[in-house]
């Protein structure tokens, strides 16, 4: 069973290489070439004790992470010749490891977990070691059960995540303090959107235009925006609502949502079912 | 898997008595939690040549149905509260009823609420579909579930 795809396109010069990555059951992860239109199998990167859930690459695609039910994270490294070394293996998670994911713009690694934690992976300026430096969990208002995915905004600053806990929680940075150099700037908890599913939330996905996408296991998608009208509690408490619900968008459990990275307003979705669907948002009132 | 039984001496219950059922009427998308019922009550148990039907680890009252969203829940109630094979029962019955009824229900399936000591980690492994996916590629497990799934006694 694959379950994550991963594209990445690197600008090389004139030429245009372009790798994807894809994660397996059988325990491995699978580097591909675009080459005259098929993709050739370059890598096998072995390693994790079994299913390998989800595969992200970083920003400027030197790094790729991959995560697994053995509880771990890995980071690989690429180098030339399309070979892949593994440069650490982030244990801290206390069960399955469902998603990982870089942030847009900064070499930080975020993972959640089975454990209902999300945590957030950065390297020693020192060292060349990976450490855990922030969890999210109960304590911080985070998930009461397994956390399946997350999605950053465009800004970087605002992520959301998913849950078998039936809500979605928006957190934020002040990641511009981190770019000056200001040191971590911790994740906190901004608002947790609750009661708009009855079901597990497996995808979320934030797009350019800041339209949050949900994938569950009552066959719908979901999408809310940030309420801009008559706030009443100030910046401070931001608030979402429904902008839309598509019941039946699949005929099983919709597994992944993801916005297209070239045009705004398109969607993917793919479900048990076997189906991928792409779909058009028309007008916003 | 374990040396001696994890519960050597369980109570069992004589089968009930099975009412002939007449030709449903109901349009052939309708689900009678007593359709599941029957699919399910003659599963026998990991350890003990028993169905979970004798041992009251299901009856009729395990299974609750909501037709509209097509939703169904199975609660079952292991024989002790430390059984190691509530996962492996819980397993039996997800996939007797992949097999039986069509895909488009989502089914739960759950411990009898204070009937295991560990009610919160069972419940949760039996509904992550992820792990009850990789439980089954587990070839020993898997064979183990075929061997419950077996009905010798109709």
């Amino acid at each position: 069973m694959n379950r994550t795809l991963e594209l990445l396109g690197l600008l090389r010069g004139r030429r245009v290489r372009k790798l994807l990555a894809t994660v397996s059951f059988d325990a491995t992860a699978a580097i591909w070439k675009h080459a005259g239109g098929d993709f050739d199998c370059v890598s096998t990167l072995e390693g994790h004790e079994n299913e390998v859930k989800s595969v992200s690459w970083n920003a400027s695609g030197s790094l790729l992470a991959t995560c697994s039910r053995d509880k771990s994270v890995w980071i690989w490294e690429v180098l030339p010749g399309n070979e892949f070394e593994c440069v650490s293996v982030l244990q801290g998670h206390t069960q399955d490891v469902k998603m990982v994911q870089w942030h847009p713009f900064l070499d930080i690694l975020f993972s959640c977990s089975y454990d209902n934690t999300v945590k957030v992976w950065a390297e020693d300026i020192d060292s060349d070691d990976w450490h855990c430096v922030q969890t999210l969990g109960e304590s911080n208002n985070g998930h009461s059960s397994t956390v399946w995915a997350l999605s950053f905004n465009s800004a970087g600053d605002e992520m959301v995540t998913c849950s078998d806990d039936l809500t979605l929680k928006v957190w934020k940075s002040e990641i511009q303090k981190q770019q000056v150099g200001d040191g971590y700037a911790p994740w906190k908890h901004l608002c947790t959107l609750t009661g708009y599913h009855d079901r597990t939330i497996f995808s979320v996905h934030w797009s350019r235009d800041g339209i949050i996408a949900s994938g569950a296991a009552d066959d719908a998608i979901r999408l809310f925006v940030e309420n801009k009208d008559g706030q009443v509690d100030g910046p401070s408490s931001p608030s979402y609502k429904l902008l839309l619900k598509k019941e039946k968008a699949h005929d099983m459990d919709v597994n992944s949502v993801q916005w297209s990275s070239k045009e705004t307003r398109l969607l993917a979705s793919a479900s048990d079912d076997g189906a991928i669907k792409i779909w058009k948002l028309e007008s916003i009132s | 898997m374990t040396i001696g039984l994890i519960n050597a001496n369980p109570i069992v219950h004589a089968k009930k008595e099975r009412i002939a059922r007449t030709e449903d009427l109901h349009c052939d998308d309708a689900v009678d939690p007593l359709d599941i019922y029957d699919s399910v009550r003659d599963i026998r148990d990991p350890e003990h040549p028993y169905s979970l039907e004798q041992l009251s680890v299901l009856s009729e009252e395990s299974v609750t149905v909501d037709e509209k969203r097509g939703r169904i829940l199975i609660t079952f109630t292991p024989t002790i509260q430390h059984c190691s094979m509530a996962t492996v029962i819980g397993l039996c019955l997800r996939v007797k009823l992949m097999n039986s009824f069509p895909p488009h229900f989502k089914v739960d399936i759950k411990v009898s609420p204070g009937s295991h000591a560990n009610e919160e980690s069972v419940n949760k492994q039996l509904n992550d579909k992820e792990r009850v996916a990789a439980a089954l590629e587990n070839p020993n497990l898997r064979q183990l579930v075929d061997e419950c799934l077996q009905s010798n006694d109709l």
